[in-house]
């Protein structure tokens, strides 16, 4: 057993002709809170859906507690258990209450029972500070409460890992905030979070490191307070510029 | 004066003309000159068409031709002495609607699993009380050649709508499978089905499932209708469905793979429910087509509602009647027809508690 939950060796993954990720060596301890950056197209996105088998890579090696990501779906079915994901798009059920949208997984694929899931839930509903909206459904609430409610029905499999891809970038300003507060409240319990953000408040405050992403590559990798004083790479340096005015 | 304060808690009424009767005529009937014309061309025309139909319908009519044969329009040439079974079946189904109405209003869940219960085995008790046992003397066997009138008509209907929905939807999935053959088979299926006309379909029915089955068995005329009615919906119903699959974000998949949900876990909770909620007017659409079509068994031999009535117009004291009959046929497959749309307006308010 290593001393890494995820590791991966030159992950490579192409659209057709077009390749998005040119080999990505990339390894992460448990607790880690990794955010990565990069301009759009540069592959960020795609590379965090290969490590829960949400874009297939073509070439390379993914292992996620030790467990192989390949062609078995055992193995993708275990490693999805371990991994919770937030979506940009938020992508909760819209036709299931927010109770039923967050016991569902817990239910039917951790098989607890639903006195035990729904006791879960509303834990994790009075965590991001909306247990009253437990019994509405998606469509009545803002989109900084659906972020939020994603971000329960993520942990309600109790997850080691979670995923977040860009979760604030679909939001209204006077949302950002209340996302961001429980993804750093999250931060700080220990749990390992992957985080494609452009938010770079969260990444000063409790990134471990920082991954830049440019071309399908990982150009630069470094602490926070390195990354941002001192930038070593030119393509780095013009993305920073361009992005901290 | 009036201060801040006064002017956001209180409200002057509306003007006169612009609510209740007054302000609904002004709105519906008399906005423009342009609508207060065709309010009078409409007017006339109702005139024109209403008021013959309606004189012919009360003065001159024989609506004896109706009476006289209404058990025949009823159940066909199903045996007169045993005809109270059909009665009784109607009498169990009229109950158990009555019934529903209230249980799945209320609160209790037990309640409404037994109901449900009933529902699922309903069929097969109705089924054996219409057709009986071979030797019993309380319900005698009645061949099924003897079964007809509206009788023949709903069980072809509901056997088509019950049957076809689950092949429908399978083969709608099987469309968008992502494993060759499953995928080729059943876009084979949809479109030879769809390519081909009902009464073809009939016809094969009649000649094509003999030469599937063994030689000694025989099927009645009646089933072979019920599977090629089921059948052919099926490739319709497939093509619907798959019109709601499509309508489903790819996020949802997403969320449901993310989550770990089997294949069978996320079409079960989060896509079919969604998928078949947006489709069902154009499905409820097919099976009220579905029901009208079943007329289109008598060209195979059955004795439907439609034949029925038409049998009518040969008896002797009826011979002119095609003007009565042919009405309350029309009629009668527009109560059922407009009941089945009423139902899915409801069915789809009902779903739609708390949408986007």
């Amino acid at each position: 057993m290593s001393e890494y939950i995820i590791e991966c060796r030159g992950v490579k993954k192409w659209y057709g002709e077009f390749q998005a990720l040119k080999g990505i060596d990339f390894a992460v301890k448990k607790g880690e809170v990794i955010v990565i950056l990069g301009p759009s197209g540069s592959g960020k996105s795609t590379f965090i859906r290969t490590i829960n088998r949400l874009e297939e890579h073509q070439a390379g090696d993914i292992f996620v507690n030790g467990v192989e990501l390949n062609n078995d779906v055992r193995n993708i079915a275990e490693i999805r258990k371990e991994i919770g994901m937030v979506f940009q798009q938020f992508n909760l059920f819209p036709h299931l209450t927010v109770m039923d949208n967050i016991t569902l997984a817990p239910i039917w694929v951790r098989k607890w029972d639903k006195p035990t899931a729904e006791r879960k839930a509303m834990e994790l509903l009075e965590r991001v500070k909306i247990p009253e909206q437990a019994y509405k459904y998606p469509g009545q609430l803002s989109g900084g409460q659906q972020q939020r409610v994603a971000i329960a029905r993520a942990l309600a499999m109790e997850p080691e890992i979670m995923l977040f891809d860009e979760p604030t970038s679909a939001l209204d300003p006077e949302m950002i905030k209340e996302v961001l507060d429980v993804m750093i409240d999250l931060a700080k319990t220990g749990m390992t979070i992957i985080a494609v953000t452009h938010e770079m408040g969260f990444a000063k405050t409790v990134a471990d490191r920082i991954v830049f992403f440019d071309y399908g590559l990982i150009v630069e990798e470094n602490t926070p307070d390195k990354f941002f004083t001192d930038p070593k790479h030119d393509r780095t340096k013009l993305f920073l510029s361009q992005i901290l005015h | 004066m009036t201060t801040a304060t006064d002017v956001t808690t209180t409200y002057e009424a509306p003007p006169r003309t612009e609510v209740g009767v007054l302000g609904w005529l002004k709105h519906n009937l008399f906005g423009s000159w342009f609508d207060t014309i065709l309010t009078f061309v409409s007017l006339g025309l109702l005139y024109v068409i209403l008021v013959p139909s309606v004189r012919w319908a009360v003065t001159k009519a024989n609506w004896r031709a109706i009476t006289t044969n209404i058990l025949i329009l009823i159940h066909g040439p199903y045996p007169q002495t045993q005809d109270y079974r059909v009665f009784i079946a109607i009498g169990i189904i009229v109950a158990m609607g009555i019934a529903s109405v209230f249980i799945y209003r209320g609160k209790s869940t037990r309640s409404r699993q037994v109901m449900t219960l009933i529902w699922a085995i309903s069929p097969f008790f109705i089924w054996y009380l219409l057709a009986g046992f071979e030797g019993s003397t309380i319900l005698p066997l009645v061949e099924y050649s003897k079964w007809g009138g509206l009788l023949l008509s709903f069980i072809l209907a509901i056997f088509g709508i019950l049957a076809s929905f689950p092949i429908g939807v399978l083969l709608a999935l099987g469309r968008q499978s992502n494993m060759p053959i499953i995928k080729w088979m059943s876009t084979l299926y949809i479109e030879v089905v769809r390519g081909v006309p009902f009464i073809t379909v009939l016809f094969m029915a009649q000649v094509m499932l003999p030469l599937i089955l063994p030689p000694d068995v025989r099927v009645a005329g009646m089933f072979r209708a019920m599977v090629a009615t089921a059948l052919f919906s099926a490739a319709y119903l497939a093509e619907n469905v798959r019109g709601g699959l499509q309508a489903i974000p790819k996020g949802q998949y997403e969320a449901a793979d993310a989550l770990g949900l089997s294949t069978f876990q996320q079409m079960y909770f989060i896509v079919l429910p969604q998928a078949l909620r947006t489709v069902i007017p154009p499905i409820v659409g097919q099976f009220i087509g579905l029901f009208k079509d079943t007329s289109l068994v008598a060209i195979v031999g059955l004795l439907d509602f439609l034949k029925v009535s038409q049998s009518i117009l040969s008896q002797a004291g009826f011979l002119g009647a095609q003007k009565e009959v042919y009405l309350f046929a029309a009629l009668v497959y527009f109560v059922f027809s407009f009941a089945m749309s009423s139902a899915s307006i409801r069915l789809e308010k009902q779903l739609g508690v708390g949408q986007r």
